[in-house]
């Protein structure tokens, strides 16, 4: 049984609806992390979560059960939450970590002993009486999560918990706090707006957009088979092309790209609108002869019309037919003498071109990538 | 000469500070009410309690003197001219002084501090308090311009209580009898002693705020 599901839940602020989730489930156990810009509910959707927000409409299990409202305090007991900043207390850092165990009548000894435990665990064991003003903004943090975590939740709540912190303690912290919530099996929702640590540290991903969950799956999934042109556009897609299909034999699929035929893996009918998307380092280049010896079956003959490059990686733009991206090798492209003009081969797998039905007509402006 | 005036200065802090806890106790929820919730007619009651922190005490005197007065609502109860009915007085100057400043501390707070001490766990009335704690040395402030205000105030309290010798004589009503009298010494004295009062209570209440800070 899920330890919370959201059933079409919807949240609104002044008449506009911010938060709409047909469906979502979160097992016991499982790191699932929500990602999506500014703005597209993971704020309310935690609050909804966390059993403080009261949604305008649909039900929120906890165990199976349907919530009522306001949540009892019992129930909201068993969630804890951090947030972006460490919004801690006056007083001492201990003082700060024995809040939850205080407002749930722990006695004291106790409280003593799994506060110590709990700063031992964060690596802040030597701040114990420092106070909570006078602390770096990565000692805060670590008292902020030891503070949500002393009391022991069930379901524990992230709101950008590294987002405010330098690069080299944000991969530090990232890495002892998947540890910690894995060695403790705990529950976790985790809301960043960065999609590489969403992928670097869950079980299950949610991309969520304009107050929607637009695709929920493992990372693979997500980052393999986005669910829409959204999607596609966040994880970094980079090439998403509309088409229809023309030909279908096995599985195996024939997309007319208006200007170029792909092949593909789909069980999509002969005659749908589909977007086709395609990874940009799924893409293969080269110069001279041709890819004969590749397995791919999609192989064509363009000519370069742009070419960045930014940091280890070149973005290469090649027109044939279509305009497609290929990521290569900062020394590949120097190698292959790559600038705009070159006349280069591309090739792509069968497998690496995901379709997404495109019943909508979504992509005809295209997707930035 | 000297009894005297030990007993007009105990009776000045003895009111005041009767007044002031009464004031706190009865200000500190009301502002904290007001600073959390959103109600309709809250900005009625906002824009009203803001008024009231700016209330002219003689008018405040005159109104607490006619529900006191034999002839009005409170009669009964016999306070004019006494001590009680001073208190009364300095209640109404300092309440909305208190609530004002409690209101503005509350929400000057981080809005999602009431969050964060929510999702620890922290049941309404626990929220409240931890609220209260936080926002502390803003309370310090309340409680200093509250009983700045009502220590320092002569005209309600010669309206209500009479400022009669060894009963309701209290610094601020002794100073402006010994100045009509023209024993200046004495004026002048309690004048200092008045200052003094002021400047201690204020310095106490700086200590306690920059120490909350450090």
């Amino acid at each position: 049984m899920s330890l919370l599901a959201l059933e079409r839940v919807a949240v609104e602020a002044g008449g506009r609806a911010i938060l709409d989730v047909e469906h979502l489930q979160v097992q016991p156990g499982v790191l699932l992390a929500v990602v999506g810009p500014t703005g597209a509910g993971k704020s309310t959707l935690l609050r909804v979560a966390h059993l403080l927000e009261r949604p305008v409409r649909g039900t929120v299990r906890w165990h199976g059960e349907v919530v009522a409202w306001p949540a009892p305090l019992a129930t909201r007991r068993c969630i804890a939450m951090a947030f972006q900043d460490p919004l801690l207390f006056a007083g001492t850092v201990a003082d700060n970590v024995a809040f939850g165990l205080e407002v749930r009548g722990t006695r004291r000894a106790a409280a003593g002993a799994r506060v110590a435990e709990l700063l031992e665990l964060l690596g802040i064991a030597h701040l114990a009486g420092r106070r909570a003003a006078t602390l770096s903004g990565g000692e805060a943090q670590r008292a902020a999560l030891a503070r949500a975590l002393a009391s022991g939740p069930e379901l524990l709540l992230l709101d950008e918990p590294l987002a405010s912190l330098d690069a080299p303690v944000r991969e530090r912290l990232r890495g002892e706090l998947v540890a910690i919530v894995r060695g403790q099996r705990l529950t976790c929702i985790w809301v960043t707006h960065d999609q590489e640590e969403a992928f670097a540290v869950a079980d299950r991903v949610a991309v969520m957009d304009a107050g929607r969950i637009a695709q929920c799956g493992t990372p693979e999934e997500v980052f393999f088979r986005p669910a829409t042109p959204f999607v596609a556009g966040f994880v970094g897609t980079g090439n998403v092309l509309p088409g229809r299909i023309a030909a279908s034999d096995g599985g195996l699929v024939t997309v007319d790209l208006v200007g170029l035929r792909l092949q593909a893996v789909s069980e999509l009918p002969v005659g749908d609108r589909v977007l086709a998307c395609i990874r940009p380092e799924e893409v293969t280049l080269g110069r001279d002869g041709g890819p004969d010896h590749l397995s791919a079956r999609n192989r064509m003959n363009g000519r370069v019309t742009a070419v960045v490059t930014r940091g280890a990686t070149t973005r290469v733009e090649v027109a044939c037919g279509v305009r497609l991206q290929a990521l290569v090798t900062r020394r590949s492209a120097a190698e292959l003498g790559l600038e705009a003009g070159v006349a280069v081969w591309l090739s792509v797998k069968a497998t690496a071109v995901h379709l997404l039905a495109d019943a909508e007509g979504n992509g005809r402006a295209g997707v930035e990538a | 000469m000297l009894p005297d005036l030990v007993e007009v200065i105990g009776l000045s802090l003895a009111v005041s500070g009767v007044a002031i806890v009464i004031s706190m106790v009865l200000g500190v929820p009301v502002g904290i009410f007001l600073g959390l919730n959103r109600f309709p007619g809250r900005q009625l009651l906002v824009t009203l309690v803001n008024t009231g922190m700016g209330l002219p005490p003689v008018v405040v005197g005159l109104v607490v003197f006619l529900v006191l007065a034999r002839s009005g609502p409170l009669g009964g109860l016999d306070l004019l001219y006494t001590p009680s009915a001073m208190v009364v007085a300095q209640v109404v100057i300092a309440w909305p002084l208190v609530v004002g400043v409690t209101l503005a501390a509350v929400q000057g707070l981080d809005e999602r501090l009431r969050l964060q001490i929510l999702s620890l766990g922290a049941s309404r009335v626990q929220l409240y308090w931890k609220l209260v704690q936080e926002a502390r040395l803003s309370l310090v402030a309340a409680l200093a311009a509250g009983f700045g205000s009502i220590i320092s105030e002569v005209g309600a309290v010669m309206m209500v209580g009479g400022n009669i010798k060894g009963q309701t004589r209290v610094m601020t009503t002794a100073i402006v009898l010994e100045t009509r009298q023209g024993n200046f010494r004495l004026a002048v004295a309690l004048g200092v002693v008045l200052l003094l009062v002021a400047l201690g209570i204020n310095w106490l209440f700086t200590r306690v705020q920059q120490r909350g800070r450090a």
